[in-house]
């Protein structure tokens, strides 16, 4: 492990009963940079998360945040958090929830900056109880930003929110980023920690399946994607060397490929009226199915 | 690691528990649910019973007027601290915000004292509402022992903060109002604090914290019939020590 890491996991254990949650899990996340936490249902995101922000205490191994025991609440000054599952008081302001929570932070930012910069100044006046689930979720932002954290926790911070709100948190946490903030990120919106993330973690079965940058990720999956229009048929691109899988699509003829060069080559000789040709690498979506496809 | 974690001056510590005290109570002031019922109902029962029903009778019995007084009192103070607390803690507890404040960096107890506070906020008022109705009920009591009592009755609100913070942490949020009222209205019944008991049944009414907290008042107030105040006042922290205490242990361990 690295001695400037902002968080970490090392060599933790965790179990609910029978069920093993995290099983020798280890984790950093680094100065500045935005991790994204990806796992299906059950992985162990949640716990992993928990035993980072002190919630619950691992049965072996170790769990620092900022060189503290998570509990330390000199540790917790130093980081913001967003959850899905927290229901603030619905009879409290959004202008004083964030009041709230800003008291707790030896230098949080003001109440009415945080709610400019999260776009949810239109709403200082309403009561929580009565926002929408999307303008709930915009304030949960708002109060992971309030007390200027050097380590942002969000639980799905865009669940719920229309696309302009999320264009919001998008920018914002850019802009942490830029400003040298560190964010671990869970999320299921794919597309998200493609847009945002300097570095995955996949989980699965409460373990660390693989880590490192998007495109590193994508590299891991070596098929690549090719579309044309073409008058050959599924039955003839089956049996060619490298192809993996062929079908016709609602682009023409759809083939998945580990040798694409080799399978392009062959369309344009086979039909030279073939057009509307299309090469794609795989995606986070498909590096994340694969990755994951093998510990189910 | 250079953490470069920045320290809490004193002065924004205590703020952060006054700011903490301050949204509790905003909070419950405007549920009319739970503000309505407490903040009126002592007065307003005692002045339909111990004025309108019942006021020519005691007027000329000044222990009837004492204990009709008392009584409502007594039933104001357990009120906030068990509802406030019980629906509250387990409401919280359910919908993650207590999660939320244990993850963020709220001061220790911080969310513990506002309630308490809310909570004696609210008996303030109550003993506040029913001294200025107590005339009514034909008592004339010095200023500074109505003081005293409104004192006690605030402090006495401790041990029921810690008897509705331990059902809090183990009820749900639908099935808190139901577990205590469980608790509160036998309280309330057999106590003796608003229906005398029989003398062989008063080893029931010595099991509740009202009886306790009643005998106390009893005294501060100087009204005929009071005993020690020692015993009860051991009684009363018991109950609030090892509410307390149960009531911590169990969120440390299921949150």
């Amino acid at each position: 492990m690295r001695n400037d890491n902002i968080a970490e996991l090392d060599g933790v254990n965790k179990r609910f009963g029978n069920v093993v949650a995290l099983d020798d899990f280890s984790l950093e996340v680094r100065p500045g940079e935005l991790l994204a936490l990806l796992g299906p249902n059950g992985a162990g995101k949640t716990t992993a998360i928990s035993l980072l922000l002190g919630l619950s205490q691992a049965d072996k191994g170790s769990a620092r945040l900022f060189g503290l025991p998570p509990q330390s609440i000199e540790a917790r000054r130093g980081i913001g958090v967003m959850l899905q599952e927290a229901a603030l008081a619905p009879e409290l302001r959004v202008f004083e929830q964030v009041d709230l929570v800003a008291s707790y932070y030896a230098n949080p930012l003001p109440v009415a900056q945080v709610l400019d910069l999260t776009g949810t100044a239109p709403l200082s006046r309403r009561p929580y109880g009565k926002l929408s689930s999307g303008q709930k979720r915009q304030v949960q932002f708002a109060i992971a930003l309030v007390g200027r954290p050097k380590l942002l926790f969000l639980d799905e911070p865009t669940v719920g929110l229309d696309i302009q709100s999320r264009e919001i948190v998008w920018a914002t946490l850019r802009r942490l980023i830029a400003d040298g903030c560190s964010i671990v990120l869970t999320t299921h919106y794919l597309e998200e920690a493609e847009a945002l993330a300097d570095r995955v973690a996949v989980m699965a079965k409460g373990k660390l399946i693989v880590t490192g940058t998007v495109d590193e990720m994508r590299a891991l999956v070596v098929r690549k994607r090719i579309t044309c229009h073409t008058r050959i048929t599924v039955d003839e691109v089956a049996g060619w060397p490298d192809v993996q899988t062929v079908s016709n699509g609602q682009h023409g003829l759809l083939i998945t490929a580990s040798n694409t060069e080799n399978v392009v080559r062959r369309l344009l000789a086979a039909d030279e009226d073939l057009h509307g040709l299309e090469v794609q690498s795989a995606g986070l979506a498909e590096a994340f199915t694969e990755l994951t496809q093998e510990v189910r | 690691m250079d953490t470069a974690i920045t320290t809490m001056t004193s002065g924004r510590l205590w703020r952060a528990y006054g700011v903490e005290a301050k949204y509790e109570s905003v909070r419950m002031l405007r549920t009319p649910a739970f503000a309505g019922p407490f903040l009126v109902l002592p007065a307003a029962l005692y002045l339909l019973f111990g004025a309108l029903l019942f006021g020519s009778a005691i007027e000329k019995d000044p222990k009837a007027a004492w204990f009709m007084f008392l009584g409502f009192s007594i039933m104001g103070v357990m009120g906030p601290g068990m509802f406030g607390f019980g629906i509250t803690v387990a409401t919280e507890r359910e919908h993650g915000l207590l999660q939320l404040k244990r993850a963020l960096p709220m001061p220790p107890g911080a969310s513990l004292l506002a309630k308490m506070l809310m909570s004696m906020l609210f008996v303030a008022i109550i003993m506040a509402s029913m001294a200025a109705v107590a005339p009514l009920g034909h008592l004339r009591v010095p200023a500074g022992s109505m003081l005293a009592f409104s004192l006690v009755g605030i402090l006495g609100s401790t041990p029921f903060c810690a008897l509705g913070f331990l059902i809090g942490t183990f009820a749900s949020a639908k099935s808190a109002p139901a577990f205590v009222n469980l608790l509160y209205l036998p309280m309330i019944y057999l106590s003796g604090i608003l229906f005398p008991m029989p003398k062989s049944a008063e080893w029931i009414a010595r099991l509740s914290p009202a009886y306790h907290l009643d005998r106390i008042a009893l005294a501060v107030l100087g009204a005929p019939g009071n005993d020690g105040v020692f015993v009860h006042i051991v009684v009363l922290a018991a109950v609030t020590v090892v509410c307390t205490v149960l009531a911590v242990r169990r969120l440390a361990r299921h949150g």
